[in-house]
């Protein structure tokens, strides 16, 4: 359907003194009728950027385009919908579930219509058309996060941002709205930005996967690659935290980690006062930290012309003609 | 307005976890529920006769407050005239009685205007925007601080001495206040997902704010209104009183009674009787109003009530670790015995439909050094089972056991103090959000040291020596500088480590971890994981591990039970979840969470069907609703745990079956791949 693109997006809270630069210079792509995983540690901007995708947090610098466009900000047509993180608070307790979807619904939709619609919307994430009626207090987290997608759907958005939608689920749960999401995207043909700090998750709904890092995109490339191959050694180290035995045992004999030790206890970097040159610098196994003479990683910023755009000075070379 | 009603009551913890009736039903039913209170009841019935009063007796009684008789003029209580007569003969019980309309009325009146202003004010900031927005509060937060009769005072002049002039003045000097409440509920709704969401789908600031907003901050709104009547009232007769408000011939409550006054020591009733009405009635409508935010809670204004049985619980650990007496020198492990031995252990809270059991008849036994992981969907019991170990399972919670033994010591017998002692010495609890768990007054290493010097009586500088020493043996860089650092200047991870630190102060055989991770990040995650295990293999530590992620068990875990409804369903050795778990539950379980090597062309397995409601426990096995081995048997009778004699245990009928069935038969795929898309 559409394409996304945060050009240069920065977004920044407080004032000129103690104010934090959130999202940092953000270039990245949504391409049409793809799912982008966005992976990151919390305080990394992934959360800040779905809502200045959506206009719920002004902008400071860049633009979000849609289709090469700026969004339309005018209410009633928003083509940019988004799915909240906690389904207990993204619904409004006082409505109806079905009064919540048909908000969301284009203006001037009838009253016959717009039930038709909702109950259309109800079956296509799965439950029953008469559930129209019920409040969030009667339904299950997952049930209410279908609800949540459906009012997303409502939209007839272009592009869909899924924040953290299943991290607020139970186990059990959690895999029947990935199936839905997955099932939806295919049939609708949405582009989504599917924002988790679960790896598995992402690689199972994504097929392109970014990764943040103090407000930074770090590495982009191809889901397949990016897991199988990582650039920058923020991703080797998230992919080697998972905790799946399998892959954290393939990765021990890896040299460059061996020596995470020495920086592993080292605390998350604080967005109020990032470090200068390569933001990443204070906890790389790779880095100055580890390997004293990589004296350039404390100065300079290093660019994304590399390998998966990696932002690492030390990724290999973007190599012409595609990677 | 005498209390903020913004306290909200503790939720009754796991009962609230079923499935609830519909909202609006609820509401009235907790609006019922005020009326069953005896002060409800008492406050609703004094407000109900003097709104009944203020309505009737004009109608009924005009006619005798206004007979002139000069023959009785400014007379005492008779027979005649109850309350005696004014300086026209006029009867002053009557004239009081009808006065209930004009006083209540204008009270009603003024509130109604400092209610409409005050939402006006309170909601502008949401719909002018940013910067119009802050002036309104700014001017709210001045007026705010300007006493209110002074204020009333001051319009009295503005708008010149008489009715309409009161009611102007009390109803703008009880606006601010009103702004001010307003402001606070609303933004404390706004800041919430669904208003966000309903923003993203392009609804209008005024439909947001009358569909999203008000509605939710309606009930304190009410309440406050309430009261504030009661307020108004008083007001109101102190102006009239002083002669500022109602006008003669029209006369109200504080007319009366400065009319009175002047003969109080001849006649004190003719001063007393107006008197007591404006006490009766302001006491009607304050109590009335704090009846109401007392029962309904206001659970629905600002914010989600985060769980405060967790907050409450890690302060009770806190408690229990500062107030050990002796330092536990037999640590139990001489002989092989589990440091905890559980049976039969199960939780009880009282239901709307007799008790609910949310822990059902759990036996277990953890040896020494032994990490045992706990899993299970939430509302599975097994956070519950761990506070009910730790003798944390508050009030009206009963915790039964056939056993409860911890290091040899019988928990279920014995006093208070002894226990706490015991679980202070040899017992350290870990919580899932490290932020409630530290009190954020105090240093982190005041807060440790304080164990150490109830514990081993240390002075306080030996104390905070070995709390440095311990948040070191955490990992924590540069502990001596973070001891002196506040909770807020920690990161989720650090504090999380500060926490176990904590555990540390004593000599702990037994670590019990509720979701110690489930709130940081994966790289953090690790940290922490790491540094439970080095306790372990370094003091041989026991670990009790509850998560939901069935990775992070198999990874630190040497044993894993499984949780459902309340029961353990299966009891077994980490390395085998995956590959030879035989309850199906368990299989479906692990089947569900996607790993890194899981198929992206075929959709995850789900469980169908949803978690048992702890109040409705069915007969037979919890799972066979949603298990596809179901047989008649399993809706009928409940499987025991059965041991295998090889430390394996299962609580299924089927479980034979399934070990030798197909990779994951709990699990049944949503649709074949092939119907993916299939659905236009």
């Amino acid at each position: 359907m559409s394409e996304l693109r945060f050009d240069g997006v920065s977004v920044r809270y407080g004032g000129r003194r103690r104010g934090m630069t959130a999202v940092d210079g953000v270039d990245l792509t949504v391409p049409e009728g793809t799912v982008v995983g966005l992976v990151g540690e919390s305080g990394s901007g992934k959360s800040t950027l779905a809502r200045a995708a959506v206009g719920l947090t002004p902008l400071s610098g860049g633009r979000v385009l849609l289709d090469g466009r700026p969004l339309p900000q005018r209410p009633g047509s928003r083509p940019v919908q988004m799915v909240f993180q906690d389904p207990y608070s993204s619904l409004d307790p006082r409505m109806s579930v079905g009064d919540s979807i048909g908000e969301a619904l284009p203006r001037g939709t009838r009253a016959g219509e717009r039930r038709r619609e909702v109950a259309r919307l109800l079956e296509l994430v799965e439950l029953d058309g008469d559930r129209a009626g019920a409040y969030p207090s009667q339904l299950s987290g997952g049930q209410r996060q279908r609800i949540a997608l459906a009012r997303a759907l409502a939209g007839r958005p272009e592009v869909i941002i899924a924040d953290e939608i299943t991290s607020a689920l139970d186990v059990s749960i959690q895999g029947a709205v990935l199936n839905l999401v997955r099932r939806l995207q295919r049939e609708t043909g949405t582009s989504m930005l599917f924002i988790s700090h679960n790896l598995a998750v992402v690689r199972y709904v994504a097929s392109e996967i970014a990764v943040m890092y103090l407000g930074r995109v770090v590495e982009h490339g191809p889901a397949a690659q990016v897991l199988a191959d990582p650039q920058h050694p923020y991703t080797r180290d998230l992919l080697a935290a998972v905790p799946d035995s399998a892959h954290a045992a393939q990765r021990v004999g890896d040299p460059a980690l061996s020596a995470v030790a020495a920086v592993a206890a080292a605390d998350p970097a604080d967005p109020h006062a990032p470090p200068p040159g390569c933001r990443y610098h204070p906890r790389c196994p790779i880095g100055p930290l580890v390997v004293p003479e990589r004296d350039v990683c404390r100065t300079e910023e290093p660019t994304v012309e590399h390998r998966h755009a990696a932002a690492c000075h030390f990724a290999p070379a973007l190599l012409r003609g595609g990677d | 307005m005498t209390t903020s009603p913004l306290h909200a009551d503790p939720a009754p913890g796991p009962t609230a976890v079923g499935a609830a009736p519909p909202r609006r039903s609820t509401g009235a039913r907790r609006w019922l529920a005020v009326l069953r209170t005896p002060v409800g009841a008492g406050a609703g019935a004094l407000l109900a006769l003097v709104l009944l009063l203020a309505v009737l007796a004009p109608l009924l009684f005009s006619g005798r407050a206004e007979a002139v008789d000069t023959d009785h003029v400014l007379e005492g209580a008779s027979a005649a005239h109850w309350v005696g007569t004014d300086n026209l003969g006029r009867d002053l019980f009557f004239r009081v009685l009808v006065a209930t309309r004009l006083t209540v009325g204008l009270a009603l009146l003024a509130t109604l205007i400092a209610v409409v202003v005050g939402i006006v004010l309170g909601t502008a900031p949401l719909l002018l925007g940013r910067r119009a927005g802050r002036l309104v509060v700014a001017a709210v937060d001045i007026a705010v601080a300007f006493p209110g009769l002074l204020l009333a005072l001051f319009f009295a002049v503005v708008f010149g001495v008489g009715m309409t002039g009161s009611v102007l003045a009390i109803g703008f000097a009880g606006a601010p206040a009103f702004a001010r409440l307003t402001q606070t509920l609303a933004a404390g709704v706004a800041e919430r997902d669904f208003v966000a969401a309903a923003r993203v789908a392009g609804v209008g600031r005024v439909r947001l704010l009358l569909r999203h907003v008000l509605p939710n901050i309606g009930e304190p709104l009410v309440v406050n209104a309430t009261i504030g009547a009661g307020g108004a009232l008083l007001a109101f007769a102190g102006l009239s009183f002083l002669g500022l408000g109602v006008q003669a011939p029209a006369f109200d409550w504080g007319r009366l009674l400065q009319d009175g006054l002047s003969g109080i020591y001849v006649h004190p009733a003719a001063a007393l009787a107006p008197g007591v009405a404006i006490v009766v009635a302001g006491l009607a409508f304050n109590l009335f109003g704090e009846a109401v935010a007392k029962g309904i809670g206001l659970t629905t204004t600002a914010g989600v009530v985060r769980s405060p049985r967790r907050a409450a619980a890690a302060r009770a650990v806190q408690a229990a670790q500062a107030d050990q007496g002796q330092p536990g020198t037999d640590r139990g492990r001489r002989d092989g015995r589990p440091v905890l031995d559980v049976r039969d252990l199960t939780v009880t809270f009282p239901g709307a439909a007799g008790p609910v059991r949310p822990v059902r008849g759990v036996t277990f036994a953890v040896g020494a050094g032994e990490a045992v992981g706990v899993v299970g969907e939430s509302g599975s019991g097994k956070s519950l089972t761990a506070l009910a170990i730790a003798r944390l399972v508050e009030h009206p919670g009963h915790v039964s056991a056939g056993r409860l033994d911890l290091l040899g010591t019988d928990l279920r017998t014995g006093s208070e103090r002894s226990h706490r002692r015991l679980l202070g010495t040899s017992f350290a609890m870990v919580f899932q959000d490290p932020m409630t768990s530290f009190n954020p007054t105090q240093r982190i290493g005041r807060q440790l040291a304080e164990v150490a010097e109830q514990h081993s009586g240390l002075s306080r500088a030996r104390a905070l020596g070995r709390a440095v020493d311990r948040l070191r043996s955490v990992r924590i860089p540069a502990a001596e500088r973070r001891a002196r650092q506040y909770p807020h200047e920690f990161s989720g991870g650090m504090r999380q480590r500060a926490m176990i630190g904590m555990g540390l102060m004593g000599e702990p055989a037994l670590i019990v971890a509720d979701e110690p991770t489930t709130a940081l990040d994966v790289t953090v995650q690790r940290q922490v994981l790491d540094l439970l295990q080095s306790i372990r293999t370094a003091d041989d530590v026991a670990l009790l591990l509850i998560s939901h992620d069935v990775a992070v068990v198999r990874q630190v875990c040497d044993r894993v039970l499984v949780m459902y409804a309340g029961r353990v369903v299966e009891d077994l050795p980490a390395a085998e979840l995956t590959t030879a778990a035989r309850h199906p539950y368990t299989r479906a379980l692990v089947a569900s969470v996607p790993d890194m090597s899981v198929d992206l062309d075929r959709p995850l397995p789900v469980i169908p069907g949803r978690p048992v409601d702890p109040a409705h426990q069915p007969p037979g096995c919890a799972y066979a609703p949603r298990c596809p081995l179901a047989s008649r048997r399993c809706a009928e009778e409940d499987p025991d745990l059965v041991d295998d004699g090889n430390g394996r245990r299962v609580a299924c009928w089927h479980a034979s079956e399934v070990r030798a069935g197909d990779p994951t038969p709990g699990a049944v795929p949503v649709a074949a791949p092939g119907a993916i898309g299939g659905r236009a």
